[in-house]
């Protein structure tokens, strides 16, 4: 499966470039561009933005992986990422993430077989007064109940 | 006392720059612009602003280190990786303010000479990524930014650059490495960053809190900002409050507030009508305080250092009486084994260890030597044994808990088990 970016994205990355006085720096932003585009980054994907970025492909491998929220495989279409660093976890983050591996029938890294859910467990959000929560791709849940996640979830179905 | 970083958050549609402007934004560029750069930055050095991210570095004179007979670009990078478990200031700071940071950036720039400014953002951060790339569009459309600002003849083009979920990139060299399009590793210092930073170029990084202070200080005086807090620790800190109290949030205080009033007045005290236990003032990588200690010390630099902790960034939590200190540090290790960055052995090794070991007592299976190995590995990763100071940002938490919570410990590998279920 090759990869290009829609003629959209090529116009960002094109901005990108202009942002920084080395090109090797506009390849973190790609990478997020990619992502934006096919929710993964594919070995395509990164051969394909070693040609535009003159690196390796290799290169691009080792930095990708170095990065948590880059997803090096296909996952879920809501992924949701429940924070079990040290202040969520004063409030009952692990509750949430033992309700969430019930309710959606899946253990932690692993996407519900209709690939509707991705549940992932993770460090510090930056959201710790509001304790507990969970992100869901973009968007930050705060104050979790049991009810709550259930209403959030089932807008999401 | 006077609000400086917060006064404007209850202000509907203060990130709006109309709004933000009836509030006195980007007021001090005129003056700026009147000033020379080197009077620019010896009146930050008056006002004795010190870094808000973590090690408290003395601003003013962090600008001064930029190479008089500099050829090369210098860049200005806002650190707005903020992933310290516990703090979550700078965020508030940019849903509800934007644009006091990019005024406090157009004058540190203008201060150290740089035309090229970078935010760096924590990858999760979409919402405030979505709301400083707004600020800065209606900052571009005003002539606060771009080329010839204010007719100054000063130009200055400021962008986010997303991280991607690594709390190493806050570090400043690992960030720069981030920036650069690679792996977050820290780089040996010396050189320093105002020396050879971005592009080996001469680069200074400041926090988003840290920037966010100096419109005050230029439209107020250094010596305004100075008499404010305490004679080492002057201005305000945003304190982000969490944990087992029943009023979390991000709250401004001045530097020097007792714990005891702030947990009492401000956090409305304690959950469940429960006692402390202990408290973590300045972010999961410093030791805890017990009660007694948390309620004979302030709010400032020189009192948490005194007490053998430190203000850090300001992410306090508090634990009541109920919590489990080694589930707690079970807790605390794991983020730093997922986090360690795995350049240097020691670190890389160490965090893992630790963190195994820390599980191990948590679950029933400690070993009698088992705090004696905690200790030991503490002890042989820290002082200069690697890169940065993230292994010692990691250990300082463990030998904290073990010396103040040692019975805890203790109990649990007696007992086999974890007494709190």
């Amino acid at each position: 499966m090759s990869f290009e970016f829609t003629t959209e994205n090529k116009k960002k990355f094109e901005d990108f470039l202009r942002r920084y006085p080395q090109k090797k720096a506009a390849l973190l932003p790609s990478l997020w561009l990619v992502q934006e585009q096919q929710g993964w980054i594919s070995p395509e994907s990164m051969e394909y933005l070693a040609g535009l970025l003159d690196l390796t492909p290799a290169h691009i491998f080792e930095t990708a992986t170095f990065y948590t929220m880059y997803n090096m495989k296909p996952i879920g279409k809501h992924h949701i990422q429940v924070c079990n660093s040290i202040c969520c976890c004063l409030r009952g983050s692990e509750g949430v993430v033992q309700y969430l591996k019930k309710k959606l029938g899946v253990n932690v890294g692993e996407s519900t077989a209709d690939k509707r859910f991705h549940l992932s467990a993770v460090e510090c959000l930056g959201s710790c007064g509001t304790a507990p929560m969970m992100q869901i791709n973009d968007d930050y849940y705060e104050d979790l109940t049991e009810e709550k996640i259930d209403q959030i979830l089932e807008k999401l179905k | 006392m006077e609000l400086i970083l917060s006064k404007n958050w209850h202000v509907p549609d203060q990130r709006k720059l109309s709004v933000a402007e009836k509030n006195g934004a980007y007021s001090s560029l005129k003056k700026i612009f009147g000033m020379t750069p080197l009077q620019v930055i010896e009146e930050v050095k008056a006002s004795g602003l010190r870094g808000r991210g973590g090690a408290g570095f003395a601003t003013g004179m962090k600008w001064g280190f930029i190479p008089k007979d500099n050829k090369k670009p210098v860049y200005l990078i806002n650190n707005f990786d903020e992933s310290e478990p516990g703090t979550f200031k700078d965020r508030m700071i940019a849903e509800k303010d934007p644009h006091m940071i990019i005024e406090g950036m157009i004058i540190a720039s203008y201060a150290i000479g740089a035309h090229t400014s970078y935010i760096y953002i924590r990858g999760e951060y979409h919402r405030p990524w979505e709301i400083l790339e707004e600020a800065l569009k209606e900052a571009y459309a005003k002539g606060y930014l771009g080329k010839n600002i204010l007719g100054s003849g000063f130009d200055l083009d400021i962008f986010q650059h997303r991280g991607a979920g690594a709390y190493i990139c806050g570090e400043e060299t690992a960030l720069l490495s981030s920036l650069e399009g690679g792996r977050g590793y820290p780089r040996i210092k010396p050189p320093f960053p105002a020396i050879a930073g971005a592009w080996a170029c001469p680069t200074i990084v400041n926090n988003v809190e840290t920037l966010s202070n100096i419109p005050y200080i230029i439209n107020n005086g250094g010596a305004a900002f100075k008499k404010i807090g305490t004679e080492k620790s002057a201005g305000t800190k945003l304190m982000s409050a969490s944990g087992h109290i029943n009023k979390p949030g991000v709250y401004e205080v001045e530097m020097g507030l007792p714990i005891r009033t702030f947990i009492e007045e401000h956090l409305g005290g304690v959950w469940k009508g429960r006692k402390v236990k202990g408290v973590v003032p300045g972010g999961s990588s410093f030791a805890p305080l017990t009660n007694d200690e948390a309620m004979r010390t302030n709010l400032d630099f020189e009192s948490c250092a005194a007490a053998g902790t430190s203000l850090g960034s300001g992410g306090f939590y508090v634990m009541d009486d109920t919590t489990c200190m080694v589930r707690l540090l079970q807790f605390t290790t794991k983020f730093y084994a997922h986090e360690s960055c795995g350049q240097c052995t020691p670190c890389r090794e160490g965090s893992g260890w630790i963190f195994k070991i820390a599980r191990r007592i948590e679950s029933g299976n400690g070993r009698e030597r088992d705090l004696n190995l905690l200790e030991d590995v503490c002890s042989n990763v820290v002082n200069g044994r690697t890169i940065c100071v993230f292994a010692d940002a990691m250990a300082m938490p463990v030998q904290g808990f073990l010396k103040k919570f040692r019975n805890e410990f203790e109990e649990h590998i007696r007992l086999g088990k974890c007494p709190h279920g």
